[in-house]
C-alpha cells in the first residue's frame, strides 16, 4: 500500500462546497436521490461507488453540466443555480483526458487563460508554472497526439489547475493508466493536492484509489449517500453490510441484540459467543436482529500451543496462495458460512494442509456491529 | 543465402522473396483494385488523353491537322469571350461553394448535436430531392423564379413590387441559386459526418475552461470539423465549374458558362482542338483553384488557434 502523506495542513473548517437535498431524475429513475453533502476547502474528498451510484452526475452538477431535478449545490458560499458551467469557479479533469487534438501541449494549457486576456510574459509564466506542476516542462511544443497516456493525464491536470479553480473536478482520471502507473499517479496527486491546497474532488469505484488520496470519502449506492467519513474510519467501521463489502472483504456474522444503549451494544453471536462493542454513529436497530463483522485480516493463525483471550476454532477447508499472503477459508462450527483469513505468509500460513484443525485469534475491537 | 534461410530463423527480405508471387500483399492488393483501376483507365485517363492530345491539334475543315501547335491555348487564354467565360464560371463556382458550405453547415450540426434518436431520418430526408430528376429540379427554379413565376407573384401579392421584375431569372445569379440548391446534400454529407466525429467531451471540456457556446464552436467544433468542410467545398466547386445544363436553362446569355463554350466548339462550331484546349484549360484552373481553397482554409484553421 501506499504512504499517506499527511494533510493537516491544507484544510480548513470552511465549507467550500455545499450539496442540499439534491436529487436527479431522469424520468422515473432517479440518478441521485435526495443528497446532502458538505465539503471542506482544501480536502481531498472522494466520491467513492459502483458504477451508476450517481457519483459522476453528482460530480457533472457541482461543474455545471448537469442541472439538479431539485435540491441546491453552492460553492465557496455562492449558490450555483442557473449558473453555467464556463462561468463557475470549478475545473474537471475528464475521464477520457479531452485533449485538444488540434493544439499542441502549451496552447492545450492555455486555452483557458486566453480569456483572461494576460499579457504573453504573464501568460507564458503561468502555462510554465503550470506545466512544472505536473513535471512536463519542456514538452510544450508535443502535439497532442504525441504523448503517452500518463503524459494526456498531466496536460490534463495542468490546464485545469492553470486556471487556479477553487475547485478541482476529478471524474476517474486514473482509471484508462496500467496499475503501476496509477499508483504513482496517485501519490503525486496527492502531493500536488497539498503542494496547491486547492480543494480536490474526486470520482472512482477504486476503493483502494479512495482510500490511499483522501481525507474523506462519500461512499454511494443506487443514487444514496450511505456514509461519510475518513478512510480509516469508512474501512474499519463501515456503516452497513453494503459499504463493508465494497471495501475489501468483510466476514458477516448473524447477531441478536441482546442489550442496546448509548454507546455500545451487546450481541450473541454463534461463532462469536456474546460480545460488546461499539455503538456505529449512524446505527438505526431494525427488530432484534444485527450483523457483526470482521476483516479477513484481523484474524490471526494461533500457532501450537499458543493461546489467545479471544479466539475460535475451526478446520481448513480451502487454502488460497497470492505471494506474500495467503488466503484461508475456514468453517466453524456453528457459522453458516465459513471465515475467511488472510495470514502473512512469514510463519508458514502457506503450508497449513487443507483439512487441518485451526485456531484463530481476533480483537474484540475488530468487530463491527452493522444494522441489518 | 541458403545457409542463412537454412540455419537462422528467415530474414524478411529471403521470406518474401520465397514465397509465391501471388501471395505478396503488394500484387493482392493490386489485383484486388484492377477491375475498378482498368475501368479507370478506360473511361478515364484514356480520355483525357484524347483530350489533351486534340488541344495541341488543328481543325482543318472535316479533318484535323495533326501538326504540334499551342494556337488554341492563345486563343482560349487571349480572346475576350472565353476569359470572360472562365472568370464567370469560376466567380459562379466559388460563389456557389462557399454559400452552400455555409448554408449546409447549420443543417448538419443541428442534425449532429440535436438530431437525437432521429439523426438517420433527417439525413433521410435531406436526400428526398434526389428522388426527382435534376432536369426537374431546374425546372420548378424555372417556376419560382420566373416573369409569371411564384416568387414574382408573391412579392407583388405583398405589394412589394408592382410590376414582375426580369431580375430574377436568365442571370448569373439563377445560376447561382439553383447550384446552390442543388448541390446542398453533397455538402451536408461530408460537414456532418465530420461534425459528428468531434468528442462531445472536448466541447465540454471549453465550455469548463471558460467558453461560452459561441466561443467553444469557433475554437474547438469549427477547426475540428474543418477537413468536412474543405471536402464540402470541393465536392462542390470542382463539378459546378464545369456545369453545363444549369446555365442552358435557367442562365439566360448573361449566366452562360464556360461548358457551354466547350460544348458549341464540339457541336455546333466543329471545332473540337479549340474545345479540347478550352477544356484543358479550365481543368487547370479548377485544380490550382482547389488547391488554392485548400491552403486558404489550413491558413484560416491554423489563424483560428
Amino acid at each position: 500500500m501506499l504512504e499517506r502523506v499527511q494533510s493537516e495542513r491544507t484544510q480548513t473548517d470552511r465549507t467550500m462546497i455545499e450539496i442540499r437535498d439534491v436529487t436527479r431524475s431522469y424520468g422515473s429513475f432517479k440518478a441521485l436521490d435526495n443528497a446532502s453533502l458538505a465539503i471542506r476547502e482544501g480536502e481531498f474528498f472522494s466520491l467513492l461507488g459502483p458504477s451508476g451510484c450517481g457519483k459522476t452526475t453528482l460530480l457533472r452538477m457541482i461543474a455545471g453540466f448537469d442541472t439538479p431535478t431539485s435540491g441546491s449545490i453552492a460553492v465557496d458560499g455562492h449558490p450555483m443555480d442557473g449558473i453555467p458551467a464556463n462561468r463557475r469557479p470549478t475545473n474537471m479533469v475528464f475521464q477520457s483526458y479531452a485533449i485538444f487534438p488540434h493544439l499542441n501541449v502549451e496552447q492545450n494549457v492555455a486555452y483557458g487563460l486566453k480569456r483572461l486576456k494576460l499579457d504573453a510574459g504573464a501568460e507564458r509564466r503561468r502555462v510554465e508554472e503550470a506545466l512544472a506542476q505536473v513535471s512536463l516542462t519542456g514538452l510544450g511544443k508535443r502535439r497532442a497526439t504525441e504523448l503517452s497516456g500518463g503524459q494526456r493525464q498531466r496536460v490534463a491536470l495542468a490546464r485545469a489547475l492553470v486556471m487556479r479553480p477553487k475547485v478541482l473536478l476529478l471524474d476517474e482520471p486514473l482509471s484508462a493508466l496500467d496499475k503501476k502507473l496509477r499508483e504513482q499517479m496517485q501519490v503525486e496527486l496527492r502531493r500536488l493536492q497539498q503542494a496547491v491546497g486547492i480543494t480536490f474532488v474526486l470520482v472512482t469505484h477504486d476503493q483502494y484509489e479512495a482510500l490511499a488520496m483522501s481525507d474523506r470519502i462519500a461512499v454511494m449506492f443506487g443514487g444514496k449517500i450511505a456514509q461519510v467519513a475518513s478512510p480509516k474510519e469508512i474501512y474499519q467501521r463501515p456503516v452497513n453490510r453494503q459499504v463493508a463489502d465494497f471495501l475489501g472483504g468483510m466476514n458477516f456474522v448473524k447477531a441478536e441484540i441482546v442489550e442496546e444503549n448509548g454507546a455500545s451494544l451487546v450481541l450473541d453471536t454463534l461463532g462469536f459467543g456474546r460480545v460488546r462493542t461499539d455503538k456505529p454513529r449512524a446505527f438505526v436497530r431494525n427488530g432484534g436482529a444485527a450483523t457483526l463483522g470482521i476483516r479477513p485480516e484481523r484474524l490471526r493463525v494461533l500457532w501450537d500451543n499458543a493461546s489467545a483471550k479471544f479466539e475460535v476454532a475451526g478446520k481448513v477447508v480451502e487454502r488460497h496462495y497470492f505471494g506474500e499472503i495467503t488466503h484461508l477459508i475456514v468453517e466453524i462450527p456453528g457459522l453458516e458460512k465459513p471465515l475467511s483469513v488472510t495470514e502473512t505468509n512469514d510463519f508458514g500460513a502457506d503450508d497449513i494442509p487443507v483439512g487441518a484443525p485451526i485456531r484463530l485469534a481476533y480483537d474484540p475491537e475488530a468487530l463491527v456491529a452493522m444494522a441489518d | 543465402m541458403t545457409v542463412a534461410a537454412e540455419g537462422s530463423p528467415p530474414l524478411r527480405m529471403a521470406g518474401s522473396r520465397r514465397r509465391p508471387l501471388l501471395q505478396s500483399e503488394a500484387i493482392q492488393g493490386f489485383a484486388l483494385i484492377s477491375p475498378t483501376f482498368v475501368y479507370a483507365l478506360i473511361l478515364l485517363v484514356l480520355p483525357i488523353l484524347v483530350v489533351i492530345a486534340h488541344s495541341f491539334w488543328t481543325q482543318n475543315y472535316l479533318t484535323i491537322d495533326h501538326t504540334f501547335t499551342l494556337e488554341n491555348y492563345r486563343i482560349a487564354l487571349t480572346e475576350p469571350i472565353y476569359r470572360d467565360l472562365l472568370w464567370r464560371s469560376l466567380y459562379i463556382s466559388l460563389t456557389v461553394s462557399l454559400l452552400t458550405v455555409a448554408l449546409a453547415y447549420p443543417i448538419a450540426y443541428f442534425i449532429s448535436f440535436h438530431g437525437g434518436r432521429h439523426k438517420s431520418l433527417w439525413l433521410f430526408l435531406i436526400t428526398i430531392p434526389f428522388w426527382t430528376s435534376y432536369l426537374l429540379r431546374v425546372m420548378s427554379w424555372k417556376v419560382i423564379l420566373g416573369y409569371n413565376g411564384v416568387l414574382n407573384s408573391g412579392l407583388m401579392g405583398l405589394g412589394i413590387i408592382d410590376e414582375p421584375s426580369t431580375a430574377l431569372l436568365y442571370n448569373s445569379t439563377a445560376v447561382i441559386i439553383t447550384l446552390t440548391h442543388a448541390w446542398a446534400t453533397f455538402a451536408i454529407l461530408p460537414i456532418f459526418v465530420s461534425v459528428e466525429k468531434v468528442d462531445r467531451t472536448l466541447v465540454e471540456a471549453a465550455t469548463d475552461l471558460g467558453d461560452g457556446p459561441l466561443r467553444s464552436f469557433l475554437r474547438v467544433t469549427l477547426p475540428l470539423s474543418a477537413p468536412g468542410v474543405i471536402s464540402a467545398a470541393l465536392i462542390v466547386m470542382i463539378p459546378t465549374v464545369g456545369d453545363y445544363v444549369t446555365p442552358k436553362l435557367v442562365g439566360g446569355k448573361d449566366g452562360v458558362m464556360i461548358a457551354n463554350a466547350i460544348q458549341a466548339q464540339f457541336g455546333k462550331a466543329s471545332n473540337w482542338p479549340l474545345g479540347a484546349a478550352l477544356s484543358v484549360t479550365a481543368m487547370i484552373i479548377v485544380s490550382l483553384m482547389a488547391g488554392g481553397t485548400v491552403l486558404v482554409f489550413r491558413a484560416l484553421q491554423r489563424l483560428a488557434r
